[in-house]
């Protein structure tokens, strides 16, 4: 993976002294519990899937560091005077960091009837969240960047601070609705307020980006844009994440245009069910924070002992939850065709 | 009398005036063309988008999820292939959140031969669409259908795949859409002029809603003897030889132009068959995996008995694409020549 420069075009950083110390003690503990709850449901959700307690995993242990002070800066809400959430499936600690209750990944892990992303229909990680804005996650790769288009023109329209933000992969970006996203939201006659994220965990399932890429930087996609900042930073950082992250919404909020930012962060558990899903000697970010906070005396080991015993005790009870809750009931496919019902004649029985 | 495309030009005036649409928007779309074939001339909302057809899909679908009722163009439907993906989204996105995201939008786009479009102008599109299921898919033949459709798509909180066909966007119907001035003065009014039309504006008559309900066929042509369904740019045609046939004493035809095609009038085929016994489908798609090879297999389930004679299908020749060279494109794609023969055949093929 190649250093991580500033683009040209970015806003200066931060001014200088402790990043850590300055966000305090009190909001790292409350990014460190979300940081953990959000690994705890990942490693639940792939010990259920490799056990048979559901089907196919895919998620983003390792992503924390950059997606929980993703989502805590998000202006949280429904309807086009709140931020809307393009996401993929490796975005769970951004949910959770808006509140989404782990116990509803683990029902659509489990594909029961409870499901309330999908009723039992989608992989695990596929988000719908309407009450939050964050839009049906589609396992296709890359499309979010052309939705976002919409929200974003339906946003540029409206008189708000509102914005559009989009989060996807490395890899994805060679699909052309990344390069959609980039041209719609630079019209001169109507820029976008989107927010368009990269996380770049280097890997494309099982090739190397290196191999694939020749762009030094995700973020130099914005360098022909002259209203569009691009930015790369580390991930695995929980301040330089935050940081870069108030810096890219004000821009976006304020200006009413695009902002490219890269995080790069590990990938822990490798791509998904398809890569076995086992843990992977990547720098972790959990273990990064809770080092710099004892560093810096903000907290000490037995506090974040603590955190990790609660949230697994959590899981645990969530997760026996689950376990008793009913499958769907196999009339329940014909609900939602149509948002206006199944017409009485329409074809129900597969065949002859 | 209006033609097509003034027909869809003024229901989505009536849209933006009355249905809440605020984005109408694809490639030339906005001023000064207002559309390959002036469909979205002089409204105000309509606006030129890059030339991405995925982008055009994708700011559809988000639209919609923001509460928008987004019409969406893609300039011909032979270049919807690269976008195919986008529009199983738009489709299944409510099944898929499991009944939480609506997606009221509107894709209009002009669909199969007949003016000469060569092998990337002159696709349909039918099987596919049909496949996309959480889509709604609508086709029109008439002037006042494709008004009161565009105006039921627009209300729709389902997806809606408009198909216009483009042969007969320039045809007029027999049937004045409520409101419609006299065809001198409705020219006048909202046709854009030629040269200069940066101060241009267009005025709208007085329209009222019609709404033709999506999922409801209409027979254009009653009759005992025989049943043809068809749609589109084939469904004038089949009027007019069934017309013909009972002037000239050859048959009574029954004409049901289905003018949705997902959901189907399954109802208004089912009671036509039984009733003639007798049933061509007509359409332009390609005869492998055609829409009405479904129709055909629910009715040999439904109505094997009722049927007099073995059901048939006219459609395209399974060519890699329409050929330019009119003898070629003719021979390939149904003609009235073709509706004849094939009526003919199904009338006198003894029971």
């Amino acid at each position: 993976m190649a250093p991580m420069p500033t683009a040209k075009s970015a806003p200066k950083p931060a001014a200088s002294g402790d990043a850590y110390k300055k966000l305090g003690a009190a909001k790292l503990l409350k990014i460190h519990e979300l940081m953990v709850r959000a690994r705890l449901l990942e490693e639940r959700l792939i010990k259920m899937s490799k056990g048979g307690d559901g089907f196919f995993w895919i998620g983003g242990p390792g992503e924390e560091a950059f997606n929980v002070p993703l989502g805590l800066q998000v202006k949280k809400g429904h309807g086009v005077n709140f931020d809307f959430l393009h996401l993929h499936y490796r975005s769970a600690a951004i949910v959770l960091s808006m509140g989404a209750k782990p116990i509803d990944s683990l029902r659509q892990m489990r594909s029961v009837a409870t499901d309330v992303y999908s009723k039992g229909r989608n992989f695990v990680n596929h988000y719908a969240i309407p009450e939050h804005n964050v839009v049906p996650v589609s396992p296709t790769i890359e499309t979010q960047y052309a939705t976002a288009i919409g929200t974003g023109i339906a946003q540029a329209r409206a008189k708000t601070d509102a914005i559009t933000i989009v989060n996807g992969g490395d890899a994805g970006t060679a699909e052309g609705d990344f390069h959609s996203c980039l041209v719609w939201s630079n019209r001169p006659v109507r820029p976008l307020p989107v927010l368009m994220i990269v996380v770049n965990n280097g890997w494309g399932i099982s090739t190397k980006g290196e191999t694939q890429h020749g762009e030094k930087n995700i973020s130099d996609w914005a360098k022909p844009f002259p209203d569009m900042p691009g930015r790369t930073i580390d991930g695995n950082d929980v301040a330089e994440s935050w940081a870069a992250l108030e810096e890219a919404f004000a821009y976006v909020r304020k200006n009413r245009k695009p902002y490219l930012l890269e995080a790069r962060c590990s990938r822990l558990y490798g791509h998904s069910s398809s890569s076995g899903a086992n843990r992977l000697a990547e720098p972790d970010c959990i273990e990064i924070l809770e080092k710099k906070m004892i560093e810096r005396g903000l907290a000490k080991a037995p506090d974040f002992k603590k955190v990790w015993e609660r949230e697994a005790a959590e899981l645990d009870a969530a997760h026996k939850q689950v376990k008793a809750e009913p499958f769907p009931e196999t009339k329940t496919v014909w609900e939602d065709v149509f948002a206006d019902g199944l017409p009485p004649s329409y074809p129900t029985k597969g065949g002859s | 009398m209006a033609n097509m495309a003034q027909a869809i030009r003024m229901a989505l005036h009536y849209g933006e005036k009355n249905l809440g649409v605020t984005e109408i928007f694809g490639e030339d779309v906005g001023a000064p063309l207002g559309g390959v074939f002036t469909a979205t001339q002089g409204l105000d909302n309509a606006w030129n988008s890059p030339l991405d057809e995925r982008g055009i899909i994708g700011a559809a679908l988000g639209l919609a999820w923001a509460g928008g009722r987004p019409v969406a163009e893609i300039q011909f439907v032979d270049y919807i292939f690269n976008v195919v993906d986008m529009l199983k989204l738009c489709a299944n996105g409510h099944w898929g959140s499991g009944g939480r995201y609506k997606t009221p939008m509107v894709v209009m786009t002009p669909t199969g031969s007949g003016i000469h479009g060569s092998m990337y102008h002159s696709h349909s599109f039918d099987s596919i669409a049909t496949k996309l299921h959480g889509m709604k898919v609508v086709c029109p033949s008439t002037p006042l259908d494709a008004y009161g459709l565009m105006i039921a798509a627009i209300k729709s909180d389902d997806p809606v795949l408009y198909l216009k066909p483009k042969a007969l966007l320039r045809s007029k119907g027999e049937e004045l859409i409520p409101g419609e001035p006299d065809e001198k003065t409705l020219h006048d009014m909202i046709d854009a002029p030629l040269g200069d039309r940066t101060k241009w504006k267009a005025k709208w008559p007085k329209l009222q809603e019609y709404v033709v309900e999506i999922g409801k066929a209409k027979i254009s042509h009653p009759g005992s003897d025989a049943t043809v369904v068809t749609h589109g740019r084939m469904a004038p045609i089949c009027l007019d030889v069934a017309r013909r046939f009972a002037k000239e004493g050859k048959g009574a035809v029954e004409v049901i132009d289905l003018r949705s095609l997902v959901p189907y009038d399954w109802d208004a085929i089912k009671a036509s068959v039984k009733k003639t016994g007798r049933v061509l489908f007509v359409n332009e798609e390609t005869e492998i995996t055609n829409f009405a090879e479904h129709l055909i297999r629910r009715l040999v389930d439904e109505c094997f008995y009722e049927l007099r004679v073995r059901p048939r299908l006219l459609a395209g020749k399974a060519t890699p694409g329409i050929a330019l060279s009119p003898n070629l494109e003719y021979f390939i794609q149904p003609q009235t020549k073709d509706v004849e023969r094939a009526l003919g055949e199904l009338l006198s093929d003894p029971a």
